[in-house]
């Protein structure tokens, strides 16, 4: 298809060790970690996020963890809102991808040689940028904003999944009972839908969380450069921003805690990834 | 030189579920003596663990692998405290495939590295000799592994297996995909080494081809040794052979024109 | 030679075509853009300028034309090298993508050069010994770091070294007042070192992890077996045999990710305040300023599929595997 080489995804084999069950811990753990994420942003509710001028960019205290910034925010209440735009923007993102991905690897593999092609350019193009220059571009088309940023990061990130996904397929082509029933005289796209899409569910159930990392970090990009999310709205893109300007001042925990935070997320989503792969396919993955 | 086979056992671990594992055995109980200017033949066929055999003698069995029972050279026991004095300078291995040939690099360089772990520097000159030795032209030095013809590939491994001047020789299917006149001639310098003095262990699938060159003959069938021959009892209709299964082997060979009375495989 | 031959025009067809719809795709993208370019040019002078004055700006800049004839328009002055005149920058966008290249140039070839020579220093070290607590320590670094933000890297260093040591300066390419043709070389070097080790980071990671995974292949395979039933020590397999076939792919991966590059040299340079190419970009989509948007856009894509093209070549002409089989 294209000859462009995946630099993005670099391939690993866990973190820690490539022990198994080791992996489908560390993907629990991860999992409980996000779902505390989510739980405790709506349990905060909007604690942290009115102002309390007494307080105002406090150190790291066992009364505010990650300290306050200079309206008094806590920051560890901020940085876990901020985790939680995050995973919406990432979830709604990387499930659009997702969708374009698997509809464009449906479309190359069963709609003749001149699809393929018309696909394999499209990857080209999209490739052809640096992602953030696309997202900047897109951003920019769009004026801003949330959905801006949704659509950006969802439309910059199909083709290395299509790619995949192309290459499962014509493998699956190839065998028995897709050739037998092409010989009953079941078309393509008839097969594409009835054959394909069933034996594809694990790949793209895996191919969502392994973009889901990619999706927050590029969403934080584009909104630490001032292109995404309204400043009310307390993004992890934002809160690092702003800790630009408190630097000099030695403020170092504005942004210390909310990168690591985001390190975390994105490690979490990897575990996950991760175990699902050995879910999905127990033979494949042998040491 | 003597290599012993004793009671040696080889099986791997695999995952069989998601977290379960499972034991398959794949060498069952092995035992066996080879001497200093003999060929013994160990003839399988394919899938029956000979080549894992020749790699358990040179430790390099994948991380899986669980082995039981000894291999000894002279007396010492092969494992990785005494393994590193043995490969190369009193053991060479002529691998079974072009693929254990480093793909990037001239012909002429990987025999001299193996040369070099072996503690031999050789110069230009008598690296031109040993290719010789093994009919092979010069120009071969200066070409990568893809470019030689499936014999002269051979011949360069067995040129790298014995440039140390091994006392036993392992050869793993070494005239497997050669036509007849490039095996024979692999086949005779196998037996001209054991004839100097060293050991060879022929691994091959082909029973017919290797017995003239063999003393004696060993038959692996589904990971157990299932019979140990002389080289001369196979001829004519088998009489001479002690054991069954060799006698129906034998006889299956399509050269003997004689109809199978038993079962060949598993 | 007709192989070559072949290839390369389908090579330069192909990079015509996507230079094309890139082109074509990033017009687009601007002209649906709400933000109104004479508007995004008066700036401040908003409320001064009449119907009339805003009527004769857009006149000028051809916005009264169909969009396909804008689109023609721009495409053929870009052809001739006609790039259009910057707002941000008050200067044309050739002069401003000029200077900034050279600003940008130390800081990106650095960075990609430290990527490919440590990263594959690392990539051989844990590759050759899987699961060894070297292996473990690299692929920790590696792939930590390839996770995180780059921008956040660019802070944490930032915090550590300018503001808490105090070792390295906080901003910019040179000191502050001094005119940009006066800063010395080491006072240049002094400014890139913590965005070329912000902006290296990433890179080493990806090129190590690649490397990595190469390396382990190698010295699972057979010539690797082979080399080992020699007495090869496995450090000697890891220089002769796994060096030499993991240094194709780990080339292949350092030309082919010019576009992560770009991407993070944009994030590099905008904590730092480092005018280069990155921050350009930021300030062109940030403020509106399309000509000089589109002009980086097409500039950044020139790169990237070069320097894939390049990756593609170098693969086959290094590789004596492919001789003469230079189509697939």
């Amino acid at each position: 298809m294209s000859d462009i080489v995946d630099v993005e995804t670099p391939p690993t084999t866990g973190i820690w060790t490539t022990n198994r069950a080791a992996t489908l811990g560390a993907a629990t753990l991860g999992f409980i970690l996000l779902l505390g994420v989510a739980v405790g942003s709506l349990s905060l509710g909007s604690f942290g996020l009115d102002a309390d001028f007494a307080a105002r960019l406090a150190a790291p205290s066992p009364g505010h963890w990650f300290g306050t910034d200079q309206m008094g925010h806590d920051m560890l209440a901020r940085t876990v809102h901020g985790l939680a735009v995050s995973l919406q923007v990432g979830l709604i993102a990387a499930t659009i991808s997702v969708v374009i991905a698997a509809a464009l690897a449906l479309f190359a593999t069963t709609c003749g040689r001149w699809a393929d092609a018309l696909v394999a350019f499209l990857v080209d193009v999209a490739l052809g940028l640096p992602h953030l220059v696309l997202l900047i571009l897109i951003s920019f088309a769009l004026g801003g904003g949330t959905t801006a940023v949704i659509l950006a990061v969802a439309v910059t990130h199909w083709p290395r999944l299509t790619r995949i996904l192309r290459a499962e397929i014509l493998q699956l082509r190839q065998s028995d009972f897709v050739l037998a029933s092409r010989r009953m005289g079941k078309s393509w796209a008839e097969i594409g839908i009835g054959h394909f899409l069933p034996h594809l569910w694990p790949q793209l159930l895996v191919g969502l969380v392994l973009l889901f990392p990619h999706a927050i970090l590029h969403e934080a990009a584009l909104t630490f450069i001032g292109f995404g999310l309204e400043p009310s709205n307390p993004a992890i893109g934002i809160l690092l921003s702003d800790s630009l300007r408190f630097l000099m001042a030695g403020k170092w925990w504005l942004g210390l805690f909310p990168g690591l935070s985001l390190l975390a997320v994105v490690l979490c989503f990897d575990a996950i990834g991760n175990g699902l792969r050995v879910l999905a396919d127990p033979r494949r993955e042998q040491s | 030189m003597r290599l012993d086979v004793e009671r040696f056992s080889l099986s791997f671990v695999r995952y069989d579920g998601v977290l379960r594992q499972r034991s398959i055995q794949v060498l069952h109980d092995l035992t066996f003596q080879l001497e200093g200017g003999e060929v013994l033949a160990l003839v399988g066929v394919s899938g029956a663990g000979k080549s894992l055999l020749a790699h358990a003698l040179f430790g390099i069995l994948p991380p899986n692998a669980r082995s039981a029972g000894s291999l000894r050279f002279d007396g010492v026991p092969l494992d990785d405290a005494t393994l590193p004095n043995f490969r190369g300078r009193h053991m060479g291995l002529v691998p079974q495939s072009i693929s254990h040939l480093d793909p990037l690099a001239r012909c002429g360089r990987q025999l001299a590295w193996a040369a070099e772990r072996s503690n031999l520097r050789l110069t230009k000159a008598q690296l031109a000799e040993r290719l010789s030795t093994f009919n092979l032209p010069r120009t071969v030095a200066h070409n990568f592994p893809h470019q030689l013809s499936g014999g002269m590939a051979r011949r360069l491994m067995l040129a790298m297996a014995t440039v140390g001047q091994p006392q036993l020789i392992v050869a793993d299917e070494p005239t497997s995909g050669l036509d007849p006149k490039n095996a024979e001639n692999i086949l005779r310098t196998l037996r001209g080494m054991a004839d100097a003095g060293c050991g060879v262990l022929l691994i091959t699938h082909d029973l017919v081809q290797s017995v003239p060159y063999a003393d004696r003959v060993a038959i692996l069938n589904s990971g157990r040794l299932v019979g140990m021959e002389t080289a001369r009892s196979f001829s004519g209709a088998g009489d001479e052979l002690t054991g069954d299964y060799a006698r129906a082997l034998w006889r299956a060979a399509p050269q003997n024109a004689f109809t199978p009375e038993g079962p060949i495989d598993a | 030679m007709t192989f070559w031959s072949i290839h390369i025009a389908t090579r330069l067809v192909r990079l015509a075509l996507v230079l094309a719809a890139v082109a074509v795709l990033s017009f687009a993208l601007a002209k649906s853009s709400p933000v109104d370019p004479v508007n995004a040019y008066l700036g401040a002078d908003i409320a001064r300028a009449g119907p009339e004055q805003r009527a004769l700006i857009a006149a000028r800049w051809g916005l009264d034309q169909p969009v396909p004839a804008q689109f023609f328009h721009w495409l053929g002055n870009m052809l001739v090298g006609e790039l259009g005149y910057s707002m941000t920058y008050n200067a044309p966008v050739i002069d401003v993508i000029a200077t900034r290249f050279r600003t940008s140039l130390p800081l990106m070839g650095l960075a990609w050069l430290f990527s490919g020579i440590v990263g594959f220093a690392l990539g051989i070290l844990a590759g050759s010994r899987p699961d060894s607590w070297v292996d473990r320590g690299i692929r920790l670094y590696a792939y930590v770091l390839a996770s995180a933000p780059t921008f956040w890297i660019a802070i944490l260093l930032l915090t550590v070294f300018s503001v808490g040591l105090g070792w390295t300066p906080v901003c910019c390419a040179g000191p502050i007042g001094v005119v940009p043709e006066e800063v010395t070389w080491l006072q240049s070097l002094h400014h890139l070192i913590l965005p070329l080790a912000a902006l290296s980071v990433l890179g080493v990671a990806q090129i190590a992890l690649h490397t990595r995974a190469k390396m382990v292949e190698v010295m699972q395979s057979d010539f690797a077996l082979y080399a080992r039933a020699q007495g090869a020590s496995r450090r000697e397999i890891a220089i002769r045999h796994g060096a030499r076939n993991a240094a194709i792919p780990a080339l292949t991966v350092l030309f082919a990710s010019l576009g992560e590059l770009f991407g993070g040299s944009i994030l590099a340079e905008q904590v730092f305040a480092y005018p280069g190419l990155g921050r350009a970009t930021v300030e062109a989509g940030i403020r509106g300023d399309v000509p000089l948007l589109l002009a980086l856009a097409l500039f950044f894509s020139f790169f990237v599929f070069t320097g894939n093209a390049i990756a593609d070549i170098v693969y086959r002409v290094v590789d004596p595997r492919m001789d003469g089989k230079l189509l697939r």
